[in-house]
């Protein structure tokens, strides 16, 4: 049903966010899907790297270690932003357009108390209401 | 994943395995570096309560410890300056003026015009406006000494009035904020460090500028960057307040210039909330349209042809008079010396961290010496066809004995409007100088909470949004607050003791130029030998 799932990540964060990424391995696995992870960022050292070129790297590893040991097709891109704080929605739905993926699955928040707090900006409720593929958000 | 192998690949001197931000903690929907954001915040605090509780002894303490500095280092500050301006021009020639900042194949994130105009707006702000026109004229006609004791009121006196302007405007202010902004740059695209002040350091402190040392070093940058913008906005709306009063006789009142500073902390906020594109770069490219329709219209009112030969002038004047101005041995104009030049100095060190920040955060893919023409030439260029444009109408007026500044400087905020007045189209050049002031300001406080709120999260560009959102309100408070618990006397006080922060910082910023042409050399080696093997492409663009 699904061909290629779309899972945005932070580096900096997987071990908090392990719930999204399990769901989107489930999912890969019970429709044979294609997994492509994407990162969207400044190009300023982050918390992830220290330049764009080792984010990407990373990344790519990232996705091809979880390939290996799930035994699914995987692949990363890295999208670049001037104010990735405020882009993110923007980038996002622009990849999913580009990307050709058919399903995105990601957290409702970032990590952490977000979660509870419904005022706090929800980037997935944003994916959601511009993007015309389907989305499972994970809370 | 194994970390290590892959920050491997960041090899050569000052490589770290330390990752901006990696020591915040993240709650309630926030990303802080907590040392910094919660002991900046508490210092912010203490000096608010304590000018405001304590209004003369604090006023006592801080302007007298600012005069004291000035009065005993006027020659560190007038030699370190030098040395800047010598250093940012030498790095356009040198072989290290190749080097792009993020590598070889980096692209920049703005065009030129707009990376041009976001960092014009933030370096030079208001004070441009306001002093375009008041400092010549109040060199002129000796209202606080005249450059180099020239006699007032004489033709020699008129040219000296507006090369000395020049002179604080050009080429000084720009090479500090080059040393910074260049060192900043380079040290976090180049070698991977986080984008905070303290990363300036890493060449001379190692691994410990992640300790307390680098903590003291950014809340010292914070707290000069929040006072110098609050104080600025503070007495730049009771400016503003006085220039409607002029124009449209509104009571120059606290209620007004609380008005004014509301206003322009919402622009600000709104802008930081649209972000560094759909925000900050927005109001600096409307900004310098403005800025240069208003320039049309005041050179237009004199005679254009005649303009082209004053702007030529004051730049032959600039460039022969910049010797004398910034010698600091035996000067006679001891009162124009410390009292301006000194001032002036200070002033442009300890708006460095902020505005050297941001020019950094915007810099990315441009070669050092594209980075140094634009940071040090052009504004140079600029501030100068302004300041012969608005200075030199001014002081034709005075000459001519057309208008009121026939009678001196009464008012520094009103010397700007009351040029205008003697300028056909008065109504038109006013609404669209204060439209400006305003614009001016916001284009300084978005850009300055984004620094703020980087610095405070450990030097993350992309904490969440809100954290900016509560520094550019903060600016607001604060300068709301003093204004209306202490009126000027407060806003001067606390400008004291953001300017004190230049003392420390100078001899800082000396270092930084030595560790950052360090850095250059090792960069510029590693070009010739990787262009040898080919370089991998970017792996998007």
């Amino acid at each position: 049903m699904y061909s290629k799932i779309l899972v945005p990540v932070d580096l900096a964060q997987t071990e908090k966010m392990t719930k999204a990424l399990d769901t989107a391995i489930d999912i890969a696995k019970h429709y044979h899907s294609e997994l492509c992870y994407v990162t969207v960022s400044n190009t300023t050292p982050s918390e992830a790297a220290h330049n764009p070129e080792e984010l990407a790297e990373k990344l790519a590893t990232f996705a091809s270690e979880q390939g290996q040991f799930h035994g699914l097709k995987t692949e990363s891109m890295v999208i670049k932003a001037a104010d990735t704080a405020v882009e993110l929605d923007k980038k996002l739905v622009e990849v999913i357009k580009d990307s050709g993926a058919d399903l995105v699955v990601m957290a409702s928040h970032a990590p952490g108390i977000g979660d509870k707090l419904h005022f706090i900006h929800s980037n997935a409720a944003n994916i959601v209401k511009h993007s015309d593929i389907s989305v499972f958000v994970v809370r | 994943m194994n970390e290590k192998a892959i920050t491997g690949s960041l090899s050569g001197e000052y490589a770290t395995d330390y990752l901006a931000g990696q020591d915040n903690v993240k709650t309630m929907g926030m990303d802080i570096h907590r040392p910094v954001f919660i002991t900046s915040a508490l210092a912010i605090l203490a000096f608010i309560v304590l000018t405001l509780v304590f209004p003369a002894h604090a006023k006592e303490m801080l302007i007298g410890a600012r005069t004291w500095s000035s009065e005993t280092f006027d020659w560190l500050f007038m030699i370190s300056a030098n040395i800047f301006v010598v250093f940012c021009i030498s790095l356009i020639f040198l072989p290290v003026g190749k080097i792009r900042l993020g590598g070889k194949t980096a692209k920049p994130d703005f065009s030129r015009m707009s990376w041009f105009s976001m960092l014009f707006a933030a370096g030079m702000g208001i004070g441009l406006m306001f002093w375009s026109v008041a400092e010549p004229v109040a060199y002129y006609t000796d209202w606080w000494g005249t450059p180099l004791n020239t006699a007032a009121n004489t033709p020699e006196g008129a040219s000296i009035a507006m090369s000395a302007t020049m002179f604080h405007w050009g080429m000084h202010p720009w090479a500090i904020y080059g040393v910074v902004a260049l060192a900043l740059a380079f040290f976090a695209y180049n070698k991977g460090l986080p984008l905070s002040i303290r990363s300036a350091f890493y060449p001379l402190l190692g691994e410990r500028v992640w300790g307390p040392i680098g903590n003291i070093i950014d809340i010292a940058a914070v707290f000069a960057t929040i006072f110098g913008l609050a104080t600025s906005l503070g007495l730049g709306a009771s400016q503003a307040a006085g220039g409607l009063n002029y124009l449209f006789g509104i009571d120059n009142n606290i209620v007004t210039q609380v008005g004014i500073i509301i206003v322009v902390s919402a622009i600000a906020g709104f802008s930081v909330i649209r972000g560094l594109d759909g925000g900050v770069k927005l109001l600096s490219n409307i900004n310098m349209a403005l800025a240069g329709i208003l320039l049309l219209f005041v050179i237009a009112a004199g005679s254009v042809l005649a303009f082209f030969g004053d702007v030529f002038d004051s730049m032959t004047n600039y460039a022969s008079d910049i010797i004398p101005l910034s010698n600091w041995i035996g000067r006679e104009d001891e009162q124009f010396k410390t009292g301006w030049t000194v001032f002036y100095w200070a002033w442009w060190v300890s708006w460095s961290p902020f505005v050297g920040m941001f020019i950094a955060r915007i810099s990315r893919g441009r070669t050092v010496r594209e980075f140094m023409i634009a940071v040090l030439l052009v504004p140079t260029l600029v501030s100068g066809i302004w300041i012969t444009a608005f200075g030199g109408n001014a002081l034709n007026q005075i000459q001519g004995g057309v208008g009121e500044l026939t009678n001196g400087i009464t008012d520094v905020s009103l010397a700007m409007f009351h040029m205008l007045a003697s300028l056909p189209l008065t109504e038109i050049t006013s609404v669209l100088a204060i439209v400006l002031v305003l614009v001016f300001f916001i284009t300084s406080s978005d850009s300055g909470s984004l620094v703020i709120d980087t610095i405070t999260a450990g030097g993350k560009t992309d904490a969440p949004v809100p954290q900016r959102l509560f520094w550019a309100v903060l600016q607001g408070v604060i300068a709301g607050i003093l204004l209306y618990g202490g009126g000027n006397d407060a806003l001067t006080t606390l400008q004291a003791g953001s300017l004190i922060t230049a003392l420390p910082f100078t001899p800082i910023l000396l270092l930084m130029c030595l560790s950052l042409y360090k850095g250059l050399k090792t960069e510029v080696a590693e070009y010739s030998s990787k262009r040898k093997t080919g370089l991998v492409g970017e792996p998007f663009s």
